[in-house]
């Protein structure tokens, strides 16, 4: 795990590529030895806030800022970088930060998950499962979970350090007692560890069982709020619930329109005044590889011969409850 | 067929043609160039240069012409620009009482050593408007006022202290070096301390810290007082003068007194390590104000006046004051005062003075938000058909009228 961080830190920055006038990259390299060792504190603690020297980037805050500043500090010239926002690699803000890293740091782009060593997200894992080799960095509006619950940050850092969730639980307790069910679909939160409670950044509740037990490096930056967190991999992340209320992910009656998936997270599409909608998978790239595989709308189980990839939210979700089964056990 | 919403990288270069294109206006007219801008809107240049955190008025105003006149995105490029500028080292800090006083006023006394000096000032205009300037005329409005404009220097009979200030012609323009003759102009608030009304400004005994850098560190709360000026002279204008008009309003426990306000070229020292001693690197406009507030005192203090301070780059009258008020406002606490009111309250207002994050976190509503949106559409229709469901049973509906009659 820390040799796979220590490797991607320890490539030499350089002064050759990248934008005229600025660094590789283009933070210094001091900014960037605050932040790789901000990232090393994050990494050490899994889910715990480590506070940073944000730098202002030239992108506004809420943008991304922080994702781009924890991608800026690990990449390499080796990288090839994969930048998707609600899952697709070709909405706006998604371009321009992929762009913003081809011009400075000169880097390999691309669209394909499988190709990348860097993916820089907003609000989605992708649905193809993540090697070890890989590094996801998530960008975080708001890092702090009980943020809605306590706004002050010296009575939060507080509920940390004596890892006091209490209020939490009653919120979620509070939801099943209105509702019958927990009623947060996204930014739900985790515990990571067994120690912290860890926001996830605004991705949907289900994306959260694929966070849990994960081969890739998970690193979250919230620019604005100055704050790094990590979950080194193969980390227990499970989500908060009750015994007789688990945890559960969102479903779908229907399938992917394009490539037919029924097990991925799937986007609405308004089709017309009359309201009528259809549903495409919110991973682009995923279903542009189900779609070379042969899976279609009309024909969901794909071609002879050929198998779906293993699907990683489907077997993650087994995780949950084996992880809790298994603490049951003795 | 659905089409995935596909080409964002050609909407965004055609977006960004059509902002340039739109920024240049009539090309009929001619283009505005950044040394006009430094030159005539000079009080624009100088909220750009405060909360962008640079004391450079080319690169604010270059700021200002890309942005076109924005100036909330005008402090953001001169920030992004800011950011990547290498540290050399950190001046001497500047002494202000040295000041080459372009203007000087105390709302506590009537006369003091040094004297006032109206300068240049908005103050005491009648908001006509001057249509003189609309037919890019001279201003009529103003011309009475030059005939008689000794620099501004308040002749009042008590002022023998004003008998050495030497008298400008009227064509003396604000960048005439202000005469080396002008005697000292020590603070108004020093003057209290003789008499111990005032709190000292440091303990006895108490050195200099190096204060610490924001831009280089997160701040932790609760903040030291160096570190809630730097956020706040770095803050939005606007929004730290409705949180110092709101702490005057009844919000916070502020009945202040404008101190002093002083505005003029302060010189900016520098000592280079291989050199030892501080040599002069230049000179800067900056305006300060220091704000005389009440404090009742408490069982170990006799009740004495406060301060509260303000300082900011250029011509910044509004933001100085602005800084004082709210400054004071958040000693509240250190001071034993009741916080009662977010204008007290240091992680109310200081985490939410910046208007780079201000506008980035507001604007990023506009970005997609597909998936959550999609996550609370299907949580809402669960909900839903779950309520519909229960009040489809032959017990009591209230829940489906009550929705009715919203």
């Amino acid at each position: 795990m820390s040799s796979q961080l220590s490797s991607q830190l320890n490539k030499p920055a350089t002064q050759t590529a990248g934008a005229e006038g600025y660094n590789f990259a283009y933070l210094d390299e001091q900014s960037k030895r605050m932040l790789r060792r901000a990232m090393l504190k994050a990494v050490a603690i899994p889910g715990y806030q480590v506070p940073f020297g944000g730098r202002e980037m030239p992108l506004p805050h809420g943008w991304g800022t922080g994702g781009m500043q924890l991608t800026a500090t690990v990449i390499g010239e080796a990288d090839t970088l994969k930048v998707i926002d609600q899952g697709a690699d070709d909405t706006t803000n998604a371009v321009s930060i992929r762009r913003f890293f081809a011009k400075t740091a000169g880097v390999e782009t691309t669209e394909h998950t499988a190709d990348a060593s860097l993916i820089q997200t907003r609000h989605r894992i992708p649905e193809r499962q993540l090697r070890n080799d890989q590094i996801l960095i998530y960008q975080v509006p708001i890092p702090e979970p009980l943020r809605f619950i306590e706004p002050r940050e010296t009575e939060t850092r507080k509920m940390h350090a004596l890892r006091e969730y209490g209020a939490m639980q009653v919120k979620l307790y509070e939801d099943v007692a209105r509702f019958g069910h927990i009623a947060t679909s996204y930014d739900y939160p985790v515990m990571v560890n067994d120690r912290y409670m860890m926001d996830p950044s605004p991705i949907p509740k289900f994306d959260n069982p694929k966070m849990n037990q994960m081969p890739a490096l998970q690193l979250f930056g919230a620019g604005f709020e100055k704050r790094i967190y990590a979950v080194p991999p193969y980390t227990k992340v499970m989500s908060l619930d009750f015994d007789d209320y688990p945890f559960e992910v969102q479903s779908w009656e229907e399938s992917c329109s394009i490539c037919g998936s029924d097990h991925s997270f799937l986007d609405e599409v308004i089709m017309d005044d009359a309201g009528n909608k259809m549903f495409v998978c919110s991973d682009t790239d995923y279903c542009r590889e189900r779609v070379e595989q042969g899976f279609t709308a009309e024909n969901p189980e794909g071609q002879q011969g050929l198998t779906p990839e293993p699907n990683q939210s489907q077997q993650e979700r087994k995780t949950q409850d084996d992880t809790k089964a298994e603490e049951m056990a003795p | 067929m659905y089409v995935a919403v596909k080409g964002g990288e050609k909407a965004i270069d055609n977006a960004h043609a059509l902002m340039r294109e739109q920024r240049r206006g009539d090309t009929a007219i001619a283009e505005l160039s950044v040394e006009q801008i430094k030159q005539q809107l000079p009080l624009a240049v100088d909220r750009v240069m405060n909360e962008g955190s640079v004391y450079d008025p080319e690169l604010a105003a270059l700021a200002l012409k890309q942005a076109s006149g924005d100036s909330v995105e005008a402090i953001f490029l001169l920030r992004a620009y800011r950011t990547t500028l290498p540290r050399f080292g950190y001046s001497e800090p500047v002494d202000t009482e040295q000041m080459q006083i372009e203007r000087r006023i105390s709302g506590t006394f009537k006369d003091l050593p040094g004297g006032q000096v109206l300068g240049s000032t908005y103050d005491y205009t009648h908001r006509l408007l001057d249509f003189a300037l609309l037919a890019e005329g001279d201003s009529a409005l103003s011309e009475p006022e030059q005939a008689s404009n000794n620099m501004g220097v308040l002749q009042s009979d008590l002022s023998a202290n004003n008998v050495g200030v030497p008298q400008f012609p009227s064509e003396a323009r604000t960048e005439t070096k202000t005469s080396d003759k002008l005697e000292a102009c020590p603070r108004v608030l020093e003057l209290l301390n003789q008499e111990g009304l005032i709190e000292q400004s440091r303990a006895d005994g108490e050195e200099d810290i190096t204060p610490r850098d924001l831009t280089r560190q997160p701040v932790n709360y609760p903040a030291e007082r160096a570190v809630r000026l730097q956020n706040l002279i770095r803050g939005d204008e606007g929004f730290l003068l409705s949180l110092s008009y709101a702490s005057m309003r009844g919000y916070g426990d502020s009945h202040p007194f404008a101190g002093e306000m002083r505005s003029g070229l302060v010189s900016v020292e520098l000592v280079p390590e291989e050199l030892g001693f501080p040599i002069e690197i230049g000179e800067v406009m900056l305006t300060e104000c220091e704000m005389v507030n009440q404090f009742h005192g408490s069982k170990d203090q006799p009740p004495q006046f406060t301060r509260g301070y303000g300082i900011a780059m250029g011509r910044a009258e509004r933001k100085a004051m602005s800084v004082a008020l709210v400054e004071r406002a958040l000693r509240a606490e250190e001071l034993g005062e009741a916080v009662n009111y977010p204008t007290q309250d240091q992680e109310f207002v200081l985490s939410h003075t910046d208007c780079v994050s201000a506008n980035g976190f507001v604007s990023h509503l506009k970005l997609p938000h597909y998936v959550d949106f999609q996550s609370e559409l299907e949580m809402i229709r669960r909900l839903r058909k779950a309520a519909s469901e229960a009040s489809a049973q032959p017990s009591e509906d209230k829940a489906d009228t009550a929705g009715e009659k919203i």
